[in-house]
């Protein structure tokens, strides 16, 4: 099981590989797409690369939920407690 | 009066060269762009054939690794070319509303395709990713041109196999004659070197198999040619009303004084022995630009080096151009790279314009025993093009008995 600090990290790792966004501005209270400028197709992309690196699933109804990056953390924390 | 068009800008991506200027040297030079194919999936499923004409630049070198995400390898290639050909042209504003986009393909995203029928199978339908559609589609290097230069007056894909490119550039033509455009970006994009086109080419015994020697395979005319070279790429062309280019200072490369396509209706690969199809293509385009057989000085062949396909484009090039063919040089640019399939037409429309504009002809290089039935005069070593008014010709035909012909002029 990550710390808050791993799933960050790695989902920041996620998001650059997406979008060449430096990993350090992907922070927790980051909008996915107010800040970040992540459109609906990358997001999809990087939850289905976030299931894989933490082994969890991200429900379709879920991710229109996970609107900031600490939204995801916390979602990605719970699922893996 | 019909608008003249103006070609005003050139890029390509090729496996004789990242871009135009690289292209355009070698060409003249005479080189060849197969290489052996060192992937493992050669030996894996044991094809037939073991060498292709990559592109001599690899996209992920020019596009970040973020741009190439979204688009299939041939939309690359096509984004490559077109962006080269945009700066070439110097056009600095213009309209959106009166740039069109007409950007070919013969097969569309074939590794987009392939490649997520193989996660889906290997890992289920929530790894496919969410891009595949758009990146698989036949249009997407269309669409992918139309957002990256904004242009919004229409963006086209015409698909005509082996014909592609050269179709992009007759609708091209049209756009702006009928006054829906001023300036189109045209072309043709293509990334096929996979193993399922390979094999499936192979089984159609239309590749070359001389994996002893790549670099000599492509032998258009030769007595010894087995078959074609798979290659990939694109080229691009700015078109231009003349008034447009006039306007704005442009450097003008030549005129597209004519263009046809036409179908044989003959069968659904084989070519019409005769080359009636081919014949009333050269014809039509040669109407279409008023231009007469004496005015025409060289010709860019399709010439694909298959036994079965050389001789019937011959047999177009005497019906149409009768006694006069014997002084036109013709160059078969594919013993260089190889056969860029939809993408083919655009880089020869590319070599024929250099060719008109600077007046010397592209290499054919591995003609060693010329096909007696094809007494054409082949341009194998450096050749000047005559001064005073000229017209080069560029043929493609495609699988499905398409025939596209183009037709420049000097300015």
């Amino acid at each position: 099981m990550a710390s808050n600090e791993e799933i960050l990290a790695g989902l920041a790792e996620i998001v650059n590989e997406e979008t060449g966004l430096a990993p350090e501005a992907v922070e927790l209270d980051k909008s996915f797409t107010e800040d970040l400028d992540i459109d609906s197709i990358s997001m999809m992309t990087i939850v289905v690369n976030a299931e894989e690196k933490f082994g969890v699933r991200i429900p379709d109804e879920e991710v229109k939920n996970l609107k900031t990056v600490g939204d995801a953390v916390s979602f990605i924390a719970g699922a893996q407690a | 009066m019909t608008r003249k068009v103006v070609i005003t800008g050139l890029g390509a991506t090729t496996p004789i060269g990242g871009d135009v200027p690289t292209m355009w040297n070698n060409a003249l030079k005479g080189v060849s762009g197969a290489r052996t194919l060192e992937d493992e999936w050669v030996a894996k499923y044991e094809l037939p054939v073991h060498f292709a004409a990559r592109c001599s630049t690899p996209a992920l070198s020019v596009l970040s690794r973020v741009e190439a995400k979204r688009m299939d390898p041939s939309t690359q290639f096509g984004v490559i070319a077109s962006r080269e050909a945009w700066a070439d042209s110097g056009i600095t504003e213009i309209d959106p509303d009166r740039l069109a986009v007409a950007f070919a393909t013969g097969i569309g995203g074939v590794w987009t395709l392939l490649d997520a029928w193989d996660t889906l199978k290997e890992k289920g339908p929530r790894r496919v990713l969410p891009m595949t559609v758009p990146m698989l589609m036949p249009n997407g290097v269309a669409a992918a041109v139309s957002l990256d230069l904004g242009a919004r007056a229409g963006a086209h894909t015409p698909v005509s196999a082996c014909a592609s490119g050269t179709e992009a550039l007759h609708l091209g033509l049209e756009l702006i004659r009928s006054g829906k455009a001023d300036v189109v970006m045209c072309g043709g994009a293509e990334a096929a070197i996979h193993p399922m086109p390979l094999a499936a080419f192979s089984s159609m015994q239309a590749l070359s198999r001389r994996n002893d020697d790549p670099q000599g395979a492509s032998r258009p005319y030769d007595l010894g040619r087995d078959g074609f070279v798979m290659g990939e790429g694109a080229g691009a062309l700015v078109l231009e009303a003349e008034e447009h280019a006039i306007a704005r200072g442009a450097r003008i490369y030549g005129e597209l004084a004519g263009t046809s396509v036409t179908a044989d209706a003959y069968h659904i690969t084989a070519p019409d022995p005769q080359g009636l199809g081919a014949t009333r293509a050269l014809k039509a385009a040669m109407f279409d630009g008023r231009i007469q057989a004496e005015d025409v000085v060289h010709v860019n062949a399709h010439a694909t080096s298959t036994p079965v396909g050389d001789k019937p484009e011959y047999t177009a090039l005497r019906a149409s151009l009768g006694n006069h063919l014997d002084n036109v040089a013709v160059s078969a640019t594919k013993s260089q790279m190889g056969h860029l399939l939809g993408a083919s037409g655009a880089v020869e429309a590319v070599l024929t314009v250099l060719a008109v504009y600077h007046r010397n002809a592209p290499l054919t290089i591995n003609l060693e025993n010329q096909d007696p039935e094809i007494p054409l005069d082949v341009v194998t070593s450096a050749r000047d093009l005559p001064a005073g008014d000229i017209v080069a010709l560029s043929n493609s035909f495609g699988f499905g008995g398409h025939n596209a012909v183009i037709a420049v002029r000097s300015i």
